[in-house]
């Protein structure tokens, strides 16, 4: 079985500043990691792997520092990586990522085997569209499968697939074909500590850098800011509310008397609540 | 790289590239729509949410408003129509057929992207649901056409065009993104995150039917099963009046009980922020922000939550937020419209009880009186 996953290295957002003058986001210094959700997706390809026998291929597009997120892929127990970089995928919206990532994935296949399955994360956690994996399925051709919670059986001779997929209000249980492109649910799994052998073997084995040429792609026309259809106009920051919270005073009084005064200031500012609040409760 | 470029844009003379001008096939492209998400038999309240965004920005632009309604023959779909014109559609699109009995991606793109070919929207909204995200992905990917998510704010610009804005970086800034030479425009928007608009009943209206180009037998993937959430609130807390939410500040799974306990008292869901989540004492469903859910209750009260841009994010549409904090400086403090600075842990029963004492039969009785 071969599988291809698609991770995306993202700024670690708990660590982003904005800048207060020119609000924009400062990068400097600031880590990068697999995107989170990625590496659910990481996981189950792996278990599959190792489950089914085959080969699991990671494959990012970024600039040349992504090749980091391919080393840490391949030391969790990858066994290939491609860095599609190129300056002509600058810019990329969800369209033009999608486009570049599907043709190589073509290429992947035409070199490695056509793939299975192509896994993606639920979202990333910077972009944060959901869009990509969709796209990757519509342009390959694959059978759309996302928030997948669970992948129930596979039947690789009959190209059968069965899983368990998050909907609003329940989960539906999905028959579906091989090769199809499944997005991840985070918390489905936990991705594993990768072995001595396969930290040794990240630091050893090359990461394949493929340019736009490399990956097949001879329309550049759809790569990068000329193959995107949106268009960033405007970034700011959100207006800040102008007052801050009126506190309730606390000093001297009992606990009962500053509940009592906390709950009377609620039902000042909105006083329709206390009949729903009286009659929802049924106390 | 793809990111580097956009988070700090040049300004957009810089974007020379990019001609303002729609080609001539897309010029023609006219009306708003509106996906009205049908499961189960149930219309998703973000679909009425939408179409009161979708009725401004259609008189904006002097257009019409268009529902569009998939679904199996049957009851369901007549209400989703009237609810459709009773929320603000002047025409409902639908494609009624068995085989939309279920979510499938297949046959909702080709529904879909067959609608648009043959009718011709400028914008085309729908719910960030994941039915929503789903289709929206591969309709715009099928259609080659720009796709905006998670929207917070939705105008029309002087030339017409859709100015979709939404946060970026967990809602530390904001960005406005067009989609200039393409149509339609898509865009979709969360759950909740836009108000609910004034329902008014109205006649039925304009209802164009369109037939589904696509059987069973080239559907691959078939619904085996579902199974709907137990029972348990879930899907309430998005839509509840009242929601009370812990945070770390609690200290101790057990101490959740408090933030439940008054949540009862007064008829309230309950929730929490991430770390809860990560430790595995709440279920992910009751998360509250960007990445749970986004609510609009009447009254929120937060217990031991610090306010980060994350979770600020998720209940900032909240008329009255309370904020119950041990530190005078956190943030949380910066957006709630009351606050105590305290220890929650005692609080909280102090203040069920202070609750609990008010909204008491008897008191209840007077006030209805
Ligand atoms: C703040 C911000 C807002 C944006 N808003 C929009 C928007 O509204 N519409 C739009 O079309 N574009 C938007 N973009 C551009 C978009 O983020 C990029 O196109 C990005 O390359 C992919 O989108 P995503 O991060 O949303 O990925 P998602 O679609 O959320 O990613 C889903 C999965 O696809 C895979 N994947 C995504 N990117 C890559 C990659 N580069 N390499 C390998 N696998 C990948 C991963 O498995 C990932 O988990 C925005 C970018 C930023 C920074
Ligand atoms: C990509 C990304 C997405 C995220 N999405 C979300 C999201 O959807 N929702 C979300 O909530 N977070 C989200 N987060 C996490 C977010 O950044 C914060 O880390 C999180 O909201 C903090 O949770 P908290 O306020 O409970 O904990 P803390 O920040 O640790 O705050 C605890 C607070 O409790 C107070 N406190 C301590 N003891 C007491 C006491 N005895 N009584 C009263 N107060 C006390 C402290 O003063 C402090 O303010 C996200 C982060 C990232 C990076």
């Amino acid at each position: 079985m071969h599988i291809v996953i698609c991770i995306k290295q993202v700024p670690d957002s708990a660590q982003i500043r904005v800048h207060p003058v020119t609000n924009t986001i400062m990068r400097q210094g600031v880590p990068t990691i697999i995107n989170p959700y990625d590496l659910f997706a990481l996981e189950e390809a792996l278990r599959l792997r190792d489950a089914y026998g085959g080969e699991v291929t990671v494959l990012t597009m970024g600039p040349p520092m992504a090749e980091d997120a391919l080393r840490k892929a391949l030391g969790y127990g990858a066994d290939r990586a491609v860095l599609l970089t190129d300056r002509y995928f600058a810019g990329s919206d969800t369209l033009a990522t999608s486009f570049a990532l599907s043709q190589a994935i073509a290429k992947v296949g035409e070199t490695y085997g056509a793939p299975d399955i192509v896994f993606a994360g639920k979202q990333t956690i910077d972009g944060d569209t959901a869009q990509v994996g969709p796209g990757i399925a519509k342009r390959l051709d694959l059978l759309q499968l996302t928030y997948v919670a669970k992948i129930a059986s596979i039947d690789l001779a009959a190209r059968e697939i069965k899983v368990e997929r998050r909907s609003e209000g329940g989960t539906q249980m999905l028959k579906s074909r091989l090769p199809c492109l499944i997005t991840m649910l985070e918390g489905t799994n936990e991705i594993r500590r990768g072995s001595i052998e396969d930290a040794l073997g990240a630091a050893r084995s090359g990461v394949l850098k493929w340019s736009a040429a490399d990956a097949g792609i001879e329309d550049l026309t759809r790569c990068g800011l000329r193959g995107s259809p949106t268009v960033v106009k405007r970034v700011f920051a959100p207006a800040a509310r102008a007052e801050k919270a009126v506190q309730i005073d606390t000093a001297e009084k009992t606990l009962r008397d500053t509940a009592d005064e906390l709950m009377a200031a609620i039902f000042t500012r909105q006083p329709a609540l206390e009949h729903e609040l009286a009659f929802n409760s049924g106390a | 790289m793809s990111t580097v470029n956009r988070e700090t844009p040049r300004p957009a003379a810089g974007r020379a590239g990019i001609k303002k001008e729609l080609p001539d096939h897309f010029k023609d492209y006219r009306h708003v729509w509106v996906f009205i998400e049908l499961e189960r038999g149930h219309v998703h309240s973000v679909s009425f949410e939408l179409l009161g965004e979708g009725r401004k920005l259609a008189d904006k632009l002097e257009v019409q408003l268009a529902g569009v309604v998939l679904g199996p023959p049957g009851e369901a779909i007549g209400n989703a129509i009237a609810e459709a014109f009773a929320y603000g559609a002047d025409i409902v699109y639908i494609v009624e057929a068995p085989l939309l009995a279920d979510y499938r991606n297949e046959p909702y793109t080709k529904a879909m992207t067959d609608l648009v070919a043959t009718h011709k929207p400028e914008i085309l909204l729908l719910g960030a649901t994941t039915l929503g995200r789903d289709l929206a992905g591969s309709v715009a990917t099928t259609l080659q056409t720009g796709l905006t998510a998670d929207c917070t704010e939705l105008d029309v610009d002087t030339d017409g065009s859709l100015a979709a804005t939404r946060p970026t970086f967990g809602g530390s800034l904001l960005c406005t993104i067009y989609t200039l030479n393409y149509r339609p425009q898509m865009a979709t928007v969360r759950p909740r995150v836009m108000p609910m608009p004034q329902r008014a009943d109205k006649p039925v209206g304009r209802v164009i039917q369109h037939k589904l180009s696509i059987t069973e037998d080239e559907i691959v993937t078939k619904v085996l099963g579902f199974l709907p959430d137990s029972q348990s609130a879930t899907a309430n807390l998005a839509y509840a009046d009242v929601v009370v939410a812990g945070g770390l500040g609690l200290g101790a799974a057990e101490n959740l009980q408090l933030v439940k306990n008054l949540a009862r008292a007064i008829g309230a869901e309950y929730g929490c922020s991430r770390p809860l989540v990560q430790k595995g004492w709440v279920s992910a469903d009751r998360q509250i922000g960007q990445t749970g859910k986004t609510i609009r209750p009447k009254l929120y009260i937060a217990a031991g939550i610090s306010g980060a841009i994350q979770h600020r994010v998720g209940v900032e549409g909240a008329d009255l937020i309370v904020a119950i904090n041990a530190d005078p400086n956190a943030p949380i403090f910066d957006f709630a419209h009351l606050g105590i600075v305290t220890d929650a842990i005692r609080f909280l029963p102090a203040l069920t009880e202070a609750f609990t004492r008010r909204l008491s039969p008897h008191n209840r009785d007077k006030l209805a009186s």
